[in-house]
């Protein structure tokens, strides 16, 4: 079969990929969005039986599922499943819909119904952008005065999302959290994300360590993924002291250059051959 | 095969087995490039920076 690579940066992961649909005997379609065009025309073909959406940017990974999924392309992931990890409120909203456990989250759309948010739930708070990722302006207040200055900051970028406040709060992690792989049919691996700092993303220089396996954690990885609607994923998962695993988010075009090396887990061929089942 | 630095003009090596999408470093200029693919011939453009919606 031919499976269609859909990427904008040729990335550690997006090699693997490659490798990966050699070696299960399938012929790799690059699709590097920043050379090409597609049509948005149904009767068309598509040179591909299915393909990977591996878009660095989010609109741009959300606009080729959209466009591919109505070519009657095979996608993974889906154009939903993307809408839905590409909003942090919509997959707070949805993994709080199906009894999963998450943080305690509020969302204000102003500056004084943020305030009044925050003090709802109890200092310290994390407010983060809805659409943001590698835990860029992710902040902590630690008061309101704190939390004052970082709403004054946002209402101050001409983006209409940063008015958009979304409040959490703040989990007092073990110095690591968790990132799991996984679909909504199976456990793929774990790594924790271990930092000094409370931001988490080994993009931010967390070191990522394999995690043992856990029922909890493996029966918890598979309800979120049946949550978000099916999909390769990867969930970001904290340990509260009180209440145990707290998903935290969830990435529909994840990366995982790093737990697959730690691990030792070919991530990118369970990639590939959850797009082929 | 050899292209040409958009930024400085000076000449770039690419590698035999390039791709579209892979970064490259100007050895004169010091420019990040990325590789795009137009009519099947292998050109290099200024790398964009990270955007606000990149990531995971």
């Amino acid at each position: 079969m031919r499976i269609a690579l859909v990427y904008e940066r040729l990335r550690e992961e997006e090699r693997q990929l490659i490798r990966a649909i050699e070696e299960l005997g399938h012929e790799p379609v690059p699709l590097h969005l920043n050379s090409n065009f597609l049509p948005l025309d149904h009767g068309k073909t598509f040179e591909a039986d299915a393909a990977l959406i591996r878009a660095i940017s989010a609109a741009k990974a959300h606009a080729s599922a959209v466009t591919l999924s109505s070519l009657g392309v095979r996608v993974v992931n889906s154009p939903e499943v993307l809408s839905i990890c590409g909003n942090k409120l919509a997959t707070t909203a949805r993994l709080s819909e199906a009894g999963i456990p998450t943080p305690k989250t509020t969302v204000a759309f102003s500056l004084e119904g943020a305030l009044e948010a925050a003090k709802s739930i109890g200092y310290p708070v994390v407010i983060k952008p809805v659409n943001g990722s590698w835990g860029r302006l992710v902040s902590l207040a630690q008061d309101e005065e704190e939390l004052r200055t970082i709403l004054e900051h946002r209402e101050a970028i001409p983006s209409p999302y940063y008015r958009i406040h979304y409040i959490q709060e703040f989990i007092r992690k073990p110095g690591r959290d968790i990132r799991a792989y996984g679909t909504e049919k199976t456990f793929i691996t774990a790594i924790y994300r271990v930092s000094d700092h409370w931001v988490t993303n080994t993009a931010r220089g967390a070191k990522a360590v394999p995690a043992e396996y856990r029922e909890e954690l493996a029966d918890l990885v598979i309800r979120t993924a049946e949550a978000m609607g099916g999909g390769f994923l990867g969930v970001d998962i904290a340990e509260d002291e009180e209440r145990g695993l707290v998903v935290i988010e969830v990435n529909g075009v994840t990366e995982f250059k790093n737990a697959a090396r730690v691990t030792g887990v070919d991530i990118a061929k369970e990639l590939v051959s959850y797009a082929m089942r | 095969m050899e292209t040409e630095c958009p930024i400085c003009g000076s000449p770039v090596e690419l590698p035999d087995d390039v791709m579209a999408g892979e970064l490259l470093e100007c050895p004169s200029c010091g420019a990040t490039l990325e590789v795009y693919e137009q009519d099947g011939t292998f050109l290099l453009k200024e790398a964009e920076e990270i955007g606000e919606d990149w990531g995971e």
